[in-house]
């Protein structure tokens, strides 16, 4: 019964993406628009002993996985704060339906924007050299970041007032690879911005895809990245379950 | 617990921290009836709705739909029951059709009993032409038809109806009490919430009125009709000399000696205030001010609390 419910909120949310391209197109464009400025126009400036365009790609990745949350969180607000969530209630659908609908589509907004950031990075030169097995720990390293942060973006826009809010909320995800080593090595950064950037979740994430592409994988980058990512994940699947209990 | 029980309440409470919202409540409702519950905004008329839909937990006292226990039975409540809440529960970036198309999905209709539940209910709420239209391009009525349609998707027993009408202009109104007449006499049992004495005299077999969390009042619409003032006419005289002899000419009106008014009984037809006005002018009387009252929402809590509606403050 979950099972098909969760298959019918999930065509529900495709619907939704679908009516609503524009939200898409934010998701997909921005992270492009980003890739193009850092990388076409301000590249040349870095020095950080690589093409930068190699440098740059995962951090690019990572960003445009972020930026696919803002519709996530004003969609899961939306249905929460508009009657519709008391009548699925009602209706005996289980929270998981509702929730893992809303993940599903976030993580799939996520491919596409990813799918879109590679294409143009191989236009400006991107020459990875990852195998078919790096490849593929690239993109399960994207779906688990995807799921970490759709799980937790989910859990912030339930618990935000109002769909403007839950907009807002996803804000911080927004802002935090460009305080990692997304942009330029955290090493190169002032002090104390420096300490941050080395600790917080985005860099290990980062320098795990950055390892994979470049054909060196690093597996202390690897371990910490995916800790991160499950740990992420869980609290915020958990924290969304009680929110959901909570709002009537 | 009979079978022709569909609700029952008894000693129903609920606060919000330390603010008491239901404060101990009974009542039943007869299986095929609609039972209306009848009270101003902040009355806990929606916290009732939540409690009774399963959507909120009581603190205390004991409630049974469709002959389960709300608390213990959650799951067989739910299959038993619909609800079409104060704010339309409608997917507003899918269209009607869809909309009815994802409770079909939900209550794991076939794809052809499906079709055939979606199509009724499109031609008898009257939504055929725009099946096909986004719902955020509908009006508060037709959004309101979609919501009880979704509702009836899941063939409920029981169809609870938070102020289904509140909102909408006079023509939508009358169309929704008629489709709520429709749904009674196929037999489905109605709990309505509503603000409108009228709204609960046209539909519902028993009236129950609640106030700041209490029931004060509970009975068909007649036998609370006859313990609230009737239409009257108010007359307001200058002084209280002019009271006293007014009085004496209307034994069996009510007087005010504050307001130096006399409230006295009429049924506001033309004949019967041209002889009230005749028989003033007989005895040379003449009051400052004329009103005609006829019994409103907030007589009724005038009558039963003692106090107005907060609307009306």
């Amino acid at each position: 019964m979950t099972k098909s419910h969760s298959m019918v909120m999930l065509r529900r949310n495709f619907k939704h993406l679908a009516r609503n391209p524009t939200s898409v197109f934010n998701a997909v464009l921005m992270p492009v628009v980003m890739m193009l400025m850092f990388v076409y126009m301000l590249g040349d400036a870095f020095s950080v002993g690589v093409d930068y365009v190699d440098y740059a790609t995962p951090g690019m990745l990572l960003l445009a996985v972020c930026y696919g949350l803002g519709s996530t969180a004003t969609a899961v607000n939306s249905d929460m704060t508009k009657g519709i969530i008391n009548r699925f209630k009602v209706m005996d659908v289980s929270r998981g339906a509702v929730l893992t609908g809303h993940v599903i589509a976030s993580v799939l907004t996520n491919v596409i924007a990813v799918g879109a950031v590679i294409g143009v990075a191989f236009a400006l030169g991107f020459s990875p050299s990852a195998s078919l097995l790096n490849w593929l720990g690239v993109a399960g390293m994207i779906l688990l970041l995807g799921l970490a942060a759709g799980w937790i973006t989910i859990a912030l826009g339930m618990f935000a007032k109002s769909p403007e809010t839950a907009g807002l909320a996803s804000v911080p995800l927004i802002m935090l690879p460009f305080f990692s080593s997304a942009i330029v090595p955290a090493e190169k950064m002032g002090p104390g911005v420096r300490q941050f950037a080395e600790y917080q979740p985005f860099t290990p994430i980062i320098e795990t895809m950055r390892g994979l592409l470049a054909g060196t994988p690093d597996t202390t980058d690897a371990v910490i990245a995916v800790a991160w990512c499950v740990a992420i994940a869980l609290a915020g699947y958990l924290w969304a379950r009680s929110l959901f209990k909570k709002r009537a | 617990m009979t079978t022709t029980t569909a609700i029952s309440v008894s000693g129903l409470r609920k606060a919000y921290g330390n603010k008491v919202v239901l404060d101990g409540i009974d009542f039943e409702v007869r299986a095929g009836s609609i039972f209306s519950l009848l009270g101003p905004n902040g009355a806990g008329k929606t916290t009732t709705v939540n409690v009774l839909s399963t959507l909120m937990s009581a603190d205390g006292g004991t409630v049974r739909v469709a002959g389960h226990d709300v608390a213990a039975d959650a799951k067989a409540v739910r299959a038993a029951i619909g609800v079409t809440g104060q704010f339309a529960a409608v997917d507003e970036l899918l269209t009607g059709q869809e909309n009815l198309q994802l409770m079909v999905d939900l209550n794991g209709l076939s794809a052809a009993d499906g079709k055939r539940t979606v199509a009724e209910l499109l031609e008898r709420f009257d939504l055929v032409e725009a099946a096909g239209k986004h719902t955020s391009t509908y009006s508060g009525g037709m959004r309101r038809k979609l919501d009880l349609a979704m509702t009836l998707v899941g063939n409920p027993k029981i169809i609870f109806l938070d102020e289904p009408t509140t909102g909408l202009d006079p023509r939508s109104r009358r169309t929704m009490w008629s489709i709520i007449r429709d749904l009674v006499a196929d037999g489905v049992t109605i709990f309505l919430t509503t603000q409108y004495l009228e709204e609960a005299d046209q539909l519902a077999d028993r009236i129950a009125v609640l106030d700041n969390g209490r029931l004060v009042a509970q009975g068909t619409a007649d036998e609370l009709k006859r313990q609230i003032p009737g239409t009257h006419v108010r007359l307001r005289f200058g002084t209280a000399a002019q009271l006293d002899a007014a009085a004496g000419v209307f034994p069996d009106a009510a007087r005010d000696d504050e307001g130096l008014a006399l409230r006295v009984p009429s049924d506001a037809g033309t004949t019967s205030l041209r002889a009230l006005l005749d028989r003033l002018d007989e005895h040379s009387l003449s009051a400052e001010e004329f009103s005609v009252h006829t019994p409103d929402l907030d007589d009724v809590f005038l009558a039963l609390t003692g106090h107005t509606t907060e609307a009306s403050k």
